[in-house]
C-alpha cells in the first residue's frame, strides 16, 4: 500500500510539471466542449430567433394576374420583388442563390380563379437547403390561409356553410416543457463531459507506461522490490486523479457557459446549475476508473509515446459508441440500459437536465456495471504487467 | 554474492543462454564478457528476476530470486541498460523515488541520498530535473538509484555505454570504490579493455554458454593470449569454428 502510494505521488507530481499533460488534461480536454458548445447553442439560438423575426422574402413572377394575393401577401408582411421570370428563368435564380424562394403566377390563373376552378400558382425554392425550406413553408402556409379564405366566401355565397369544408378538426397538444425541448439541444452535452474524464487521464496513462517504457525507466522500476499490482495501481489511481481534475473543471465550465446561452429566448430552461454539476459528477464518478483501466490497459500494449498516442485517440471515441447507438434507436431510460456504461451516465444525466426523477436501482447499477468492468480491466492490466513481455 | 547455477533460457527457437553457471564473489568486481548478442543482457536480468529461467536458479547472498523475490531483490542494486531516468523529476527525486519504493524510512532515504551524491559528485545537478542532463549525469543518477538502500550486490548492464572518456574513468572510479565497501560487483561489457582495466575476475560468454570463468591471469594462461583480447579472441574462435 505504501509502494502504491509512492508511485501515485510520483505520477501525479511528475505530470503536474508536464506541459503537455497539463495542456491536455486541464486546458483543452475539459474547457473544448463547453466553448464549442456554448458558441454552438448561441449560434443556434440567435439564428432561430432571428428567423421568426425577419420577414420573408419572395420574388414574384406574373404578379399582375394575382392582385389580390399580392395585396393578402404584402398586407402579411411578406417582402415581395416583382420579376417577369419564366420557369425556367426562376430555377437558375434559387439554383445561384440570387433569391431563395420564387411564386409563379401563370397567366392562366386569372381565368381558373374567375371560374372558380383550381388556379394554379407555382413555389420555386431548394427543399435541401433548411434556410430557404423553411420560407417556401412560410409561403405556402400563407397562400393556404389565402386560399382557404377565398373558399369560405365562396361557400357563404352560395349559402352553403363554411364549416361544411373543415369535417375534422385537429388541435396538437404538446406536453413538452421547455425544459424537455432544451434537451434535445442539449443532447450532445453529455458525450463532452465523458470526453473530458477520458482526457483528463490520457497523458498520463501513456507516460506512466509507454512514456516509462520508452525513456528506459522501465525495467529499473520492474526489479524493484515492489508488487506489480502495487505499480499498476498507483498509475491508475494518479489517472484517475487527474480524470477527476478535468471532469471538476469541465462541470464547472459548463455551468459559466450556460449563464450566457440565451435559452429563455427560446422559451427553454435548462437547470444546469452548481447542484447540476454535482450530480454530473456523482454519475460520472464511477466511469473514471472504468476510463482510466481502459487506458492503462491499451497503453501498456503499446511500445512507444507515439504508438499509444495513436491507439489512444481511438479509446477516445469509445464512449460515444454506445450514445449514438441510443440515439440512432431513441432508447429511452431503461433499467437494462443502465448495464451499459457511457451509455447509462448519458442517459442518467439526461434525466438530470429533464428534472425526471432518477431510480435508486437505476444509480447503484449503472456505478456497478462500469465499478465491475473496470475491476476486469485491472486485473487484465495487472496481469499484463506481471509477464516477461512487459519488459519489451 | 551472486550466483548463477545452469540457468537455461529460450526465446522461441533460439537458445538465448543454456547452462549458464557461474560466482560473483563479495568484494570483487566480475565482469560477464561477450560480443553483441552473446546472453549477457538475458542472465542479467534472470539474475535480478525480470525474466524467469526455463531451468536453473539464480541466488543472491544465498536466496533463491525466484523463491523470495523481494528479500533477493532488496539486496541488489540493478543498473539495467540504458537506464532512463524521469525528466521532470530532480536527480534527488529520481533516487528517492526508488528509496521510497524500497520501503526505506523518509529520514534514511534523504540522508542516503544526499550521502550518495556528495560520493558520486553530483552536488551540482542533484536538485535540477533531469531533463537536460548529460549522460555521464544521468549514469551518476541511475547508480545512485541503484544505491539507495545499500545493497551489498550491485548489477550494471554495459554501465559505460555511450559515456566520454571523462566520464568512463568517473564510472571506473566508483567501481572500484564499491569493491573496497566489500560489495559484489557484477557488470557486462563486450569492451575488452573495461573488463581488463577493472575486473578481478571474468565470465566470458558466447553463444549463450561459459566459455571461460576464472581470474584474469587464469584465463589469459589458459588460453595463451598475452593480453586479455588475444585470449578473448581466441576463446570466442573455439566456440564459433564449429559453426
Amino acid at each position: 500500500m505504501r509502494a502504491l502510494l509512492t508511485v501515485f505521488c510520483k505520477e501525479f507530481l511528475e505530470n503536474l510539471r508536464d506541459r503537455r499533460t497539463l495542456f491536455s488534461a486541464l486546458l483543452f480536454g475539459p474547457l473544448f466542449g463547453p466553448i464549442l458548445f456554448g458558441a454552438m447553442v448561441s449560434r443556434m439560438l440567435n439564428q432561430s430567433v432571428l428567423e421568426s423575426d425577419e420577414p420573408l422574402r419572395v420574388s414574384v413572377s406574373g404578379g399582375e394576374h394575382a392582385p389580390n394575393l399580392v395585396r393578402f401577401l404584402t398586407s402579411q408582411g411578406v417582402k415581395l420583388t416583382f420579376t417577369a421570370w419564366s420557369e425556367a428563368a426562376a430555377r437558375d435564380a434559387v439554383k445561384h442563390g440570387t433569391t431563395a424562394v420564387v411564386l409563379i403566377v401563370p397567366g392562366e390563373f386569372a381565368a381558373r380563379f374567375t371560374a372558380a376552378l383550381p388556379a394554379p400558382v407555382f413555389v420555386v425554392a431548394d427543399s435541401s437547403d433548411s434556410q430557404t425550406r423553411k420560407s417556401a413553408d412560410r409561403l405556402r402556409a400563407l397562400v393556404g390561409a389565402y386560399a382557404s379564405g377565398i373558399a369560405q366566401l365562396r361557400s357563404q355565397i352560395r349559402g352553403v356553410s363554411p364549416l361544411l369544408a373543415v369535417p375534422i378538426a385537429v388541435n396538437d397538444i404538446d406536453v413538452t416543457t421547455p425544459t424537455g425541448r432544451a434537451v434535445v439541444v442539449l443532447g450532445f452535452m453529455t458525450y463532452f463531459v465523458l470526453f473530458s474524464v477520458l482526457m483528463g487521464g490520457l497523458y498520463l496513462a501513456i507516460d506512466s507506461t509507454a512514456g516509462e517504457r520508452e525513456r528506459g525507466s522501465l525495467e529499473a522500476l520492474l526489479s524493484l522490490p515492489v508488487a506489480r499490482t502495487a505499480l499498476v495501481g498507483g498509475k491508475l489511481l494518479a489517472t484517475c486523479a487527474y480524470m477527476c481534475l478535468s471532469l471538476a473543471i469541465n462541470l464547472a465550465a459548463f455551468v459559466v457557459v450556460f449563464q450566457f446561452v440565451p435559452l429563455e429566448r427560446l422559451g427553454m430552461s435548462a437547470n444546469v446549475g452548481a447542484l447540476t454539476a454535482l450530480e454530473f459528477f456523482g454519475i460520472c464518478l464511477p466511469f473514471v476508473p472504468l476510463g482510466a483501466a481502459l487506458m492503462l490497459l491499451v497503453a501498456s500494449f503499446t511500445r512507444s509515446y507515439r504508438e499509444a498516442q495513436t491507439y489512444l485517440t481511438s479509446v477516445l471515441l469509445v464512449p460515444t459508441l454506445p450514445i449514438a447507438f441510443a440515439s440512432i434507436y431513441s432508447l429511452k431510460t431503461h433499467s437494462a440500459l443502465m448495464l451499459v456504461p457511457s451509455l447509462s451516465q448519458h442517459l442518467l444525466m439526461t434525466s438530470v437536465l429533464k428534472d425526471e426523477p432518477i431510480a435508486a436501482l437505476d444509480l447503484v447499477v449503472s456505478a456497478a456495471s462500469a465499478l465491475g468492468l473496470a475491476a476486469v480491466l485491472i486485473a487484465a492490466t495487472a496481469r499484463h504487467w506481471r509477464r516477461e513481455t512487459m519488459l519489451g | 554474492m551472486i550466483e548463477a547455477s545452469a540457468l537455461c533460457k529460450r526465446f522461441g527457437t533460439i537458445e538465448a543462454v543454456s547452462e549458464v553457471s557461474f560466482r560473483a564473489a563479495d568484494g570483487e568486481i566480475t565482469g560477464l564478457l561477450g560480443p553483441n548478442g552473446a546472453g549477457k543482457s538475458t542472465t542479467l536480468r534472470m539474475l535480478y528476476g525480470v525474466l524467469a529461467p526455463d531451468r536453473g536458479s539464480a541466488r543472491i547472498d544465498g536466496i533463491d530470486i525466484r523463491g523470495e523475490t523481494s528479500a533477493a531483490r532488496s539486496r541488489l542494486g540493478i543498473l539495467p541498460h540504458a537506464p532512463g531516468l524521469y525528466g521532470n523529476l530532480t536527480a534527488r527525486e529520481n533516487i528517492e523515488y526508488f528509496g521510497a519504493l524500497h520501503g526505506l524510512p523518509k529520514a534514511v532515504m534523504r540522508a542516503r541520498a544526499a550521502d550518495l551524491g556528495a560520493a558520486l559528485g553530483m552536488d551540482g545537478f542533484m536538485d535540477r530535473r533531469a531533463k537536460g542532463f548529460s549522460q555521464g549525469q544521468r549514469i551518476k543518477v541511475a547508480v545512485a538509484r541503484a544505491l539507495i538502500h545499500d545493497p551489498s550486490n550491485l548489477v550494471l548492464d554495459e554501465p559505460t555505454n555511450g559515456l566520454d572518456v571523462m566520464a568512463i574513468r568517473n564510472v571506473r572510479q566508483i567501481l572500484r570504490d564499491l569493491k573496497s565497501q566489500g560489495r559484489c560487483i557484477l557488470f557486462s561489457s563486450h569492451v575488452m579493455q573495461e573488463v581488463a582495466a577493472l575486473c578481478d575476475r571474468v565470465v566470458i560468454l558466447g553463444q549463450g554458454r561459459v566459455l571461460a570463468d576464472g581470474t584474469l591471469q587464469a584465463v589469459r594462461e589458459q588460453f595463451g593470449g598475452a593480453t586479455l583480447e588475444e585470449a578473448f579472441l581466441k576463446v570466442l574462435g573455439e566456440a564459433e569454428a564449429p559453426l
